[in-house]
């Protein structure tokens, strides 16, 4: 009965005050898109490290089947030039700037590739043997690439000597920047978004203060008197945090997926799928942005 | 049922108290009537029994309980032991009588069956059986204040509160609002009305409790709105009594112009 009839009341209180429901609505969803942005910037970031990123910063490539390099002018690296390799790695000379390092496979290779490139049409052109395998050197120290790259380059069977690091270090930090502007925007929006609520809230009291009146007369506890008014900016704000989820989900199932990933074949895209690990978190964000100002609100405008 | 300890309400520290020194008991079952002019602490006394507002001091007990010591979270339960009804009635518009009265108990979770079976004996009770589907607009001030009496008490309360409830009618529907209050004190309920009615006072003949500036400054069963008593002398004595020296400097908040000069007659004969 009590739920019945806090519910009726919750839904009086959208019909009555429409308008303002819908503009806590569409301030919700702006606020938690620009948050799901840089959420999404974020996992497109951890998307491009792949595996090797935050472990390592050298990857020596060996030759392969496809290898130009004049390193690799007698074919493929053979399994005695790998051993010459690992034991160049552990001999004092080079050890002393070396943590650990680690041999990649050509199958590890494929496995990895497989993972990073997973919502990439890419994935099924690609075999093994067209993967060169590598080692992967975690430095102790990152600034003395150089010592690595003039030791092993000339080396027998050694394709390449890249620093991934500074590959890949320029772009995340132009992404980083971009979503610390989402998250400025969103902090913004999310005042707005609180002040919005508080007052929708404080304005559905208002016509509706002749009931409360009489039910703290009749002494209705605070949970049947407040909760209608609570509930109705929670129900508000996860309706735009569904609406704002739903577009981040769009975004990268037509954008990221049909449009960048043609146009950029080699780099690793989010799938749509991951994008909906941030829904529960916006949602989330939006109940508590609700339930905060209207706590806020109540106690001044509501008192029981 | 309602008793008052040295209870003093002040609202603004620089104005006289709103209530001053008030040593009141009022007993179960009993009808009071708590008379005076506007002014005169009649709805500070209704509030502080509320717990709308606390007392600046001296303690305040309803049913027994010190309403100090009850938590903000058992107000709601103190308020079901109460009903109140107002001069002004306020029923919700759009609801008919039976919803109107049916509010009452859906907020306190009483379920749909109970509501259906004590709604209509209570529209009995205050006389308005048949008129269950009627919105407030159609029905006349008389019926209008029995609607809210019948809210007030839907839910049993040992106690009902009533600020002026006669306020906006004519004498003859007064006295048929008044008939209903009689019946639901008969019930057992103490009914505590304040007014400014004196035919009502003096027609029921019931006890009558006299404020004046947050004073009580007469106290009488069975009987009559005005007293034979002369009240002035009576309310210098009570002034003494409760210790204070120096007469009030600031003329009454609320009080119509005769009030303040009655406050400044009464602070000359202080100081004589």
């Amino acid at each position: 009965m009590r739920l019945a009839f806090v519910l009726s009341e919750i839904g009086s209180g959208l019909r009555r005050n429409l308008s303002m429901v819908i503009s806590v609505i569409l301030v919700t969803f702006v606020s938690l898109i620009f948050v799901g942005a840089a959420g999404m910037l974020q996992l497109q970031i951890n998307q491009m490290k792949g595996y090797w990123y935050d472990k390592v910063q050298v990857a020596i490539f060996l030759c392969s089947d496809g290898s130009t390099a004049t390193g690799c002018a007698t074919g493929p690296a053979t399994p005695e030039q790998e051993d010459n390799l690992r034991k160049l790695l552990q001999s004092p000379a080079v050890a002393q700037y070396v943590n650990d390092f680690q041999y990649e496979s050509k199958d590890d290779a494929y496995k990895h590739f497989k993972e990073q490139f997973s919502n990439s049409p890419i994935v099924d052109s690609v075999t093994p043997d067209q993967l060169p395998a590598s080692f992967r050197i975690n430095m102790k120290d990152p600034e003395k690439y150089e010592i690595i790259s003039e030791t092993f380059s000339s080396q027998a069977g050694v394709e390449t000597v890249i620093d991934q690091r500074q590959l890949l270090e320029r772009l995340f930090s132009a992404m980083n920047a971009a979503s610390l502007v989402a998250v400025s925007i969103a902090g913004v929006m999310i005042i707005c978004a609180i002040l919005l609520i508080a007052t929708t809230i404080r304005l559905s009291a208002f016509s509706r203060r002749r009931e409360t009146g009489i039910m703290r007369l009749v002494g209705a506890s605070k949970m049947v008197i407040q909760l209608p008014f609570i509930l109705e900016g929670v129900i508000a704000a996860v309706i735009g945090a569904a609406l704002a989820s739903g577009t981040l989900w769009a975004v990268a199932h037509f954008f990221l997926g049909e449009v960048m990933s043609k146009q950029y074949p080699d780099t690793a895209f989010i799938s749509p799928g991951q994008t909906l690990i941030l829904a529960p978190a916006l949602i989330g964000l939006g109940v508590v942005l609700a339930g905060i100002s209207s706590l806020l609100t109540l106690r001044r405008y509501l008192r029981v | 049922m309602i008793r008052f300890e040295n209870v003093t309400k002040v609202y603004d520290q620089k104005a006289r108290p709103a209530l001053d020194s008030i040593n009141l008991e009022i007993d179960r079952g009993e009808f009071a009537f708590l008379v005076g002019a506007s002014g005169s602490g009649k709805s500070t006394f209704l509030r502080l029994v509320l717990k709308e507002d606390r007392a600046s001091s001296g303690a305040v007990y309803v049913a027994g309980q010190n309403v100090a010591n009850i938590s903000s979270w058992r107000v709601p339960r103190l308020r079901r032991g109460i009903g109140v009804v107002f001069q002004d009635f306020r029923l919700l518009p759009q609801k008919t009588v039976f919803a109107n009265v049916a509010f009452a108990m859906q907020v306190i979770g009483k379920s749909r069956s109970v509501i259906r079976d004590t709604v209509p004996e209570v529209l009995k009770t205050v006389g308005l059986e048949g008129k269950e589907n009627r919105l407030p607009h159609e029905l006349s001030g008389g019926e209008q204040q029995r609607v809210a009496i019948a809210r007030a008490v839907v839910n049993r309360p040992g106690i009902l509160l009533a600020d002026e409830p006669t306020g906006n009618l004519d004498p003859t529907t007064s006295m048929g609002i008044m008939g209903v209050l009689d019946k639901i004190n008969q019930n057992g309920t103490t009914v505590v009305m304040a007014t400014h009615d004196d035919d009502i006072v003096n027609e029921m003949r019931k006890r009558v409790v006299e404020l004046k500036n947050g004073v009580v400054i007469r106290d009488e069963a069975k009987a009559l709105y005005t007293s034979m008593i002369p009240v002035v002398g009576q309310s210098r004595r009570l002034r003494d009594a409760s210790g204070r020296d120096e007469p009030p400097v600031v003329p009454p908040r609320a009080g119509s112009r005769a009030e303040a000069r009655a406050e400044v007659r009464l602070a000359g004969e202080g100081q004589a």
